[in-house]
């Protein structure tokens, strides 16, 4: 298995680079400058400004030599300054990334636990009330935008019945420590967790449903059957397990998806995660920002698909790690 | 007791608790929103605007503008002016400190001086002007002008040009001076915290030099980018202020209907913002002043104020917003009257080319507007075509001339020389810039009004000189002005006195308290 680790820590040092060398390619070409939208703000513009500005991002160097001075530090880990902000990249997303761990993690968890139970409880009541309940349920949340959801639940929670905070992480000026501060993040929390949990949830109930009702008609579950075992035992141990692989697969894949869902929801709500700080960075055109969130995000996925494959051995063990 | 005098003392009782309840209180917190968040806070390195009215509590200038945009007193407490017009002399305020306890002196302000020349490019034109500054003693500086500069005593508010403290940046590298990111000024207000993404927390500046000011402890600046955010933010409660600009204009009636808010557009004289539409000058039907003059006729302005901007602003009358310096309102008027816009084109000889629009990134107002100007000109048989961008992309097609028609609005500095006249002179055409003369329109006369209106005196000269611009250029149509913007301040109504300069939010909350 440690070959197998390694192998694949490796292959994705490459991948990354090669997501860096994209990545730089790809957002210079979006129109405008980093130089450009900050004489824009000032409200002024002289050549000297626009030059001076150039120069301080490096923006006046060829780019094959911008490329390599990027990625001879990516390789030392060092993600460069954001001028704009003036520190360094490391820094401002090493401040934003606990809010976004947070919140995405949260609201993974919930989309799994929610979605593999109510996909549970559809397939095991095929074609009842129930079960159509459920598929209702979860299609509406699949079919609305993020943001949609997102300011519907704030109309309900914080503006008409007052129950939750409508942006933010904590209470500002609330100063608290120990379990209050952790009440009140948590309060602050559950409104973004469930508006990105709730999406995803609806693929993986349905997802769940199909596959477990798939399954179900296997030959080994008829034996399991006919062994006498009762149907609860059934459903956890041979049905559920075996239908969980194309779910495990899934949230794999969605571990980026979650990241650009972020976005919207951290917008939203104000949360202060990397995904907001990705949308000002774009607007901005603040490469080196923008380029260390892309860097970070995309680690991220490839950990979290390397994760991914290491649950599969666990959910089924005949899988074997190919070294 | 006759009742004449107990009336008289109930008048009198009255009277002393409506005085008095009009005595500032001390203490408490504001909360305010900041949108979009500023990336820094060290005015001198950083100029836009949530960097501006965040920071102009932590640093001062060396004057104020009243709304009248007289100058009153901040770091200087007098000033005086040679007969020739070319030397200023400023008495600096005594006592007073940076937050960190040093002096504030006349070598602070040669300092910053020198820095703003290099790192503030609108600081940079405005002194442009100036000869020599020098500091015959601590408290005192004297600006020698190469030549009379009217609106010379218009460019020292804390945003154009704010003191930098001299013993923390000299001879260090200002780029990545570590008090840039905890500033240190010698304002109401000093820099205590900054959670990116979330809040920037200001607290009182003990030693400020006017004694008992600022009345309130704390600000903080709630960092929340989503506009309905921010609306449900002010009525839950959670945010007392909400600077003009920060919701959505369709919002405003809403919120302003709300129990204890009070809505007003002031402090917005100093910067006057006017909306036009670029029209590019060089090539194709809008070279034709006819074309030009036909938009204008062609888009119902009333409507976008009406509808569009709820009734707020006013509709322009010409380049200098009626909120300057040297305004006037006698100049050739454009009412909307589609007939004259299609008799205008027919006469011109437009043949229904296509015409590109670049609306303003700007949410979901700027949009609207962009829908209904469309709407305009269609009308008119005018082709246009919308092109879609966001700010960094608009502001490079914009500077790289490749646009017909483009959305905008610039502050004016309540001066023609300061915020006009970059917009029309014909040295101003600078490819790959923005907020200049990026229209392409040339015209020598208007050039030498403008060069001699910035050095006339005395003030009846240059009036004289910009009405006489004004009129040139109203007729000419280099550009459709559109509105004079008023981006409401919405506030609890227990925040008194937030606003009393010409300067607005911009200028601190060193008069602002809390009527608990």
């Amino acid at each position: 298995m440690l070959s197998f680790v390694a192998q694949r820590v490796l292959k994705g040092v490459i991948v990354l680079l090669a997501i860096v060398v994209l990545n730089f390619f790809l957002i210079r070409l979006a129109p405008g400058d980093p130089a450009v939208v900050m004489a824009g703000e000032a409200g002024a513009s002289d050549q000297i400004f626009v030059k001076q500005l150039r120069e301080k991002f490096g923006l006046d160097k060829p780019l094959p030599e911008q490329l390599f001075i990027y990625v001879k530090g990516v390789v030392t880990l060092d993600l460069g300054f954001s001028f704009r902000q003036q520190a360094p990249v490391a820094k401002l997303i090493g401040e934003r990334l606990p809010a976004t761990l947070l919140l995405t993690l949260t609201a993974f968890a919930i989309s799994l636990m929610l979605g593999i139970l109510f996909g549970t409880f559809a397939a095991r009541f095929a074609g009842t009330f129930l079960d159509t309940a459920i598929t209702i349920f979860a299609l509406i949340f699949y079919a609305m935008p993020i943001f949609w959801v997102a300011l519907m639940g704030i109309l309900l929670f914080s503006v008409t019945t007052d129950w939750l905070p409508s942006f933010g992480y904590e209470t500002v000026g609330a100063n608290l420590t120990g379990l209050g501060h952790v009440v009140d993040v948590v309060k602050h929390l559950i409104m973004p967790a469930m508006t990105l949990g709730l999406f995803f949830m609806a693929t993986y109930t349905r997802m769940t449903r199909a596959s477990m009702l798939e399954v179900k008609r296997l030959d080994f579950v008829k034996t399991a059957r006919a062994k006498g075992l009762s149907d609860a035992v059934i459903q956890r141990r041979h049905v559920l397990r075996n239908a969980l692989l194309p779910v495990v697969t899934l949230a794999g894949v969605h571990s980026g998806t979650l990241i650009g869902g972020a976005v919207i929801t951290e917008t939203v709500f104000a949360w202060p995660g990397i995904g907001r700080l990705m949308y000002d960075a774009l607007l901005q055109r603040d490469y080196n920002l923008l380029l260390g969130v892309f860097v970070i995000c995309s680690a991220m996925v490839l950990i979290f698909n390397l994760i991914t494959d290491l649950v599969y051995r666990l959910v089924d063990p005949r899988i074997e790690f190919a070294s | 007791m006759p009742k004449r005098v107990l009336l008289g003392l109930l008048l009198a009782c009255g009277l002393t608790a409506s005085a008095l309840a009009q005595e500032p209180k001390t203490g408490g917190v504001i909360n305010a929103v900041i949108q979009p968040e500023p990336p820094g806070l060290m005015l001198a390195m950083v100029q836009n605007g949530p960097t501006q009215m965040v920071s102009g509590n932590i640093f001062e200038g060396l004057l104020r503008y009243s709304p009248k945009l007289e100058p009153q007193p901040e770091l200087a407490e007098s000033w005086s002016v040679s007969e020739d017009a070319r030397t200023y002399t400023f008495k600096l305020r005594k006592g007073v400190t940076w937050h960190d306890g040093k002096p504030f002196t006349a070598a602070d302000v040669l300092f910053s001086v020198e820095m703003l020349k290099q790192t503030h490019a609108r600081a940079r034109n405005n002194l442009a002007q100036v000869d020599k500054v020098e500091a015959p003693d601590d408290h005192t500086v004297v600006f020698t002008l190469k030549q009379p500069f009217g609106p010379f005593l218009g460019i020292f508010e804390v945003g154009s040009m704010p003191m930098v403290p001299k013993h923390l940046y000299e001879g260090t590298d200002w780029k990545t001076n570590p008090y840039n990111n905890a500033p240190v000024g010698t304002g109401p207000f000093m820099f205590k915290e900054w959670q990116k993404g979330a809040f920037i927390r200001l607290v009182k500046n003990p030693n400020y030099y006017e004694k008992g000011k600022p009345y309130i402890d704390e600000i903080y600046w709630q960092i929340i980018p989503d506009a309905a955010a921010r609306s449900v933010a002010y009525e839950t409660g959670k945010v007392d202020v909400l600077p003009g600009g920060s919701v959505e204009n369709f919002d405003v009636p809403r919120l302003s209907k709300l129990k204890d808010t009070c809505v007003t557009g002031a402090g917005w004289e100093f910067f006057s913002p006017l909306a036009w539409l670029w029209l590019n000058n060089r090539q194709g039907p809008l070279a034709d002043k006819r074309v030009r003059q036909a938009i204008m006729y062609a888009i119902d302005r009333d409507f976008a104020k009406d509808v569009i901007w709820n009734g707020l602003g006013k509709v322009a009358t010409g380049p200098s917003a009626s909120t300057i310096k040297y305004y006037t309102d006698n100049v050739p008027k454009y009412p909307y009257d589609p007939a004259k816009a299609k008799a205008l084109l027919k006469e011109a000889g437009y043949k229904g080319e296509k015409i590109r629009l670049l609306p303003l990134a700007y949410g979901e107002t700027w949009q609207r507007w962009g829908e209904a100007v469309k709407q305009n000109l269609q009308d008119v048989g005018i082709s246009i075509e919308t092109i879609a961008t966001d700010v960094a992309g608009g502001n490079q097609k914009i500077g790289d001339w490749d646009y017909d028609i483009a959305f905008t609005y610039l502050y004016q500095y309540g001066d023609p020389a300061l915020g006009v006249g970059r917009n029309y002179v014909s040295s101003a055409i600078a490819k790959g810039q923005i907020f200049n003369n990026v229209e392409g329109y040339s015209n020598p006369e208007i050039d030498k009004l403008f060069a001699d209106g910035a050095v006339a005196t005395p003030d009846s000269k240059r009036k004289e000189i910009y009405e006489k611009a004004q009129k040139i250029l109203v007729e000419d149509v280099p550009v459709a002005w559109m509105l004079e913007l008023q981006f409401p301040t919405i506030t609890r109504c227990k925040v008194k006195n937030l606003i009393t300069t010409g300067i607005g939010v911009n200028d601190g909350f060193k008069d602002a308290w809390l009527d608990k």
